[in-house]
């Protein structure tokens, strides 16, 4: 860089945080100082990794469950999406998991539509739904290890292990899964959490069947993601004390 | 890839934990098979004729068993939803999915034949005939049992629909693997018929995944 001030000088670096909202404007969050004697700082394109839908109307049979709907997530905000027993919070997720189509409006990941950016999107996904997506026969590790190669990752023993560990399923890792209780099947559910590293979870009633410790656990894990700049979205009928989050009434 | 490879590992795995459904396919094709020559009488030259047509049935009916539950335990635990959202493409899964159920219900039948061909005095040439057919054959019939079995996914009593929906479908494969059996026999030579299986099985190696994870997705919705 030709023009670079001399070391000792502080130069000034604005970052950006763009709102995809409807008129698209640009927001400017905040402004860093660093010394120039550290390493020339990176933009941080936070807004690469930006959830937004737009005027989605989901409709079931005959009955809309609801229209219009816009909301926004970016780095370190979580949602919480609340409403009463069938107000549409699982169709809401399973529209921004894109395993169902709006009836209107469209969901845009880092401003593009979902449909265009498809595997983009998906590799940047973590979706629970109600059912845990294990497999009976087969034990928690190999359970693990099939849901990595279903994410498109590398897993290593230590690693699988490691979380199987912290969600308190030593000793269990190898027994098929048909055997575990129910909130120890939605714990070792739950322990991919910890091995894949997506930007956006989205988690369907991810409290359900735990008991207080791993709810406790399970919040600690989401702030920390939320913290390190992820996202999430999820339904729960709890309250619960994560910073960064909003509420989505439906 | 990986992630193909992986489901098809996952499959057969679970197909060791549970020996019942592989075993099932092949004892009933076993037993069927077996039931002609016991019922007909030992008539060589009848037995000889009707050899390729029951063991082709046979070979149809087996395969029909596991179809149902291809894809209806991962529709039900959520696996089917997680292989939607996957970065892989859910038709390499699916292709996964089939290769799966071939090796599982398919490829034994066909290791079984010419065990079976020998109760219908089936001559060596005829029998190695015969396990090409199915070898062509029978990955058509995952193929082509993938889609109805997609298109059946959470239908109540799609057991009937399914069969209904894929039995005329195997109608090709029926006639073009017998005819190769019939045909070499019959001293002409089983290359036309081969070549044609083959060409449908091309065929249906390239469209039927597409078709098959298109029902999918609706069957998600």
């Amino acid at each position: 860089m030709a023009n670079r001030p001399a070391p000792g000088h502080f130069v000034t670096v604005l970052r950006f945080r763009v709102d995809y909202n409807q008129d698209s404007c640009l927001t400017l969050e905040g402004r860093n100082f660093y010394p120039v004697s550290a390493s020339p700082p990176k933009f941080d394109f936070h807004f690469r990794f930006m959830l937004s839908a737009h005027g989605l109307t989901c409709v079931r049979g005959d009955r809309r469950l609801f229209a219009g709907l816009d909301l926004a997530v970016g780095a370190g905000q979580w949602l919480h999406v609340r409403g009463e027993n069938g107000a549409g919070k699982t169709s809401l997720l399973r529209l921004l998991a894109g395993l169902s189509q709006p009836a209107a409006g469209d969901i845009r990941w880092s401003g593009q539509s979902i449909r265009d950016s498809d595997s983009t999107y998906r590799q940047n996904l973590l979706f629970f739904g109600h059912h845990g997506a294990l497999k009976e026969d087969l034990t928690a590790m190999e359970n693990l290890a099939f849901a990595a190669a279903m994410d498109g990752v590398a897993i290593e023993e230590v690693g699988a292990l490691q979380a199987l560990y912290r969600f308190g399923l030593k000793g269990r890792e190898e027994l098929p899964v048909r055997v575990l209780s129910a909130g120890q099947k939605r714990r070792v559910m739950l322990a991919r959490l910890a091995i894949r590293k997506a930007k956006l979870w989205i988690l369907d009633e991810p409290f359900t069947a735990l008991d207080v410790k791993a709810v406790e656990l399970l919040a600690t894990l989401i702030s920390e993601h939320v913290a390190g700049g992820g996202m999430a979205v999820l339904t729960s009928h709890q309250t619960m004390p994560i910073p960064g989050g909003r509420v989505v009434q439906l | 890839m990986n992630a193909m490879l992986a489901i098809i590992r996952r499959d057969l795995l679970m197909v060791m934990r549970r020996k019942s459904e592989v075993l099932t396919a092949l004892f009933f094709f076993v037993i069927v098979s077996s039931l002609f020559p016991l019922g007909i009488g030992p008539e060589p030259a009848l037995l000889r004729k009707i050899a390729p047509g029951v063991l082709w049935v046979g070979a149809l009916l087996a395969t029909m068993l596991g179809l149902q539950r291809m894809f209806a335990a991962d529709h039900s635990d959520g696996t089917l939803e997680q292989m939607a959202i996957s970065p892989t493409p859910l038709v390499l899964l699916v292709t996964g999915k089939i290769v799966a159920h071939w090796l599982v219900s398919g490829l034994p039948l066909v290791l079984m034949a010419p065990v079976l061909g020998i109760q219908f005095d089936l001559d060596a040439g005829a029998l190695g005939v015969l396990m090409v057919a199915l070898l062509l054959g029978t990955p058509l019939l995952s193929l082509i049992g993938a889609i109805g079995a997609a298109l059946t996914l959470g239908v109540r009593g799609g057991g009937v629909l399914l069969s209904l929906l894929v039995l005329p479908l195997y109608v090709p494969a029926l006639i073009f693997g017998a005819g190769a059996v019939e045909s070499h026999i019959a001293g002409l030579g089983a290359g036309g018929h081969l070549s044609l299986l083959a060409a449908i099985l091309v065929m249906a190696a390239f469209f039927a995944p597409w078709a098959a994870t298109a029902a999918l997705r609706i069957a998600l919705e």
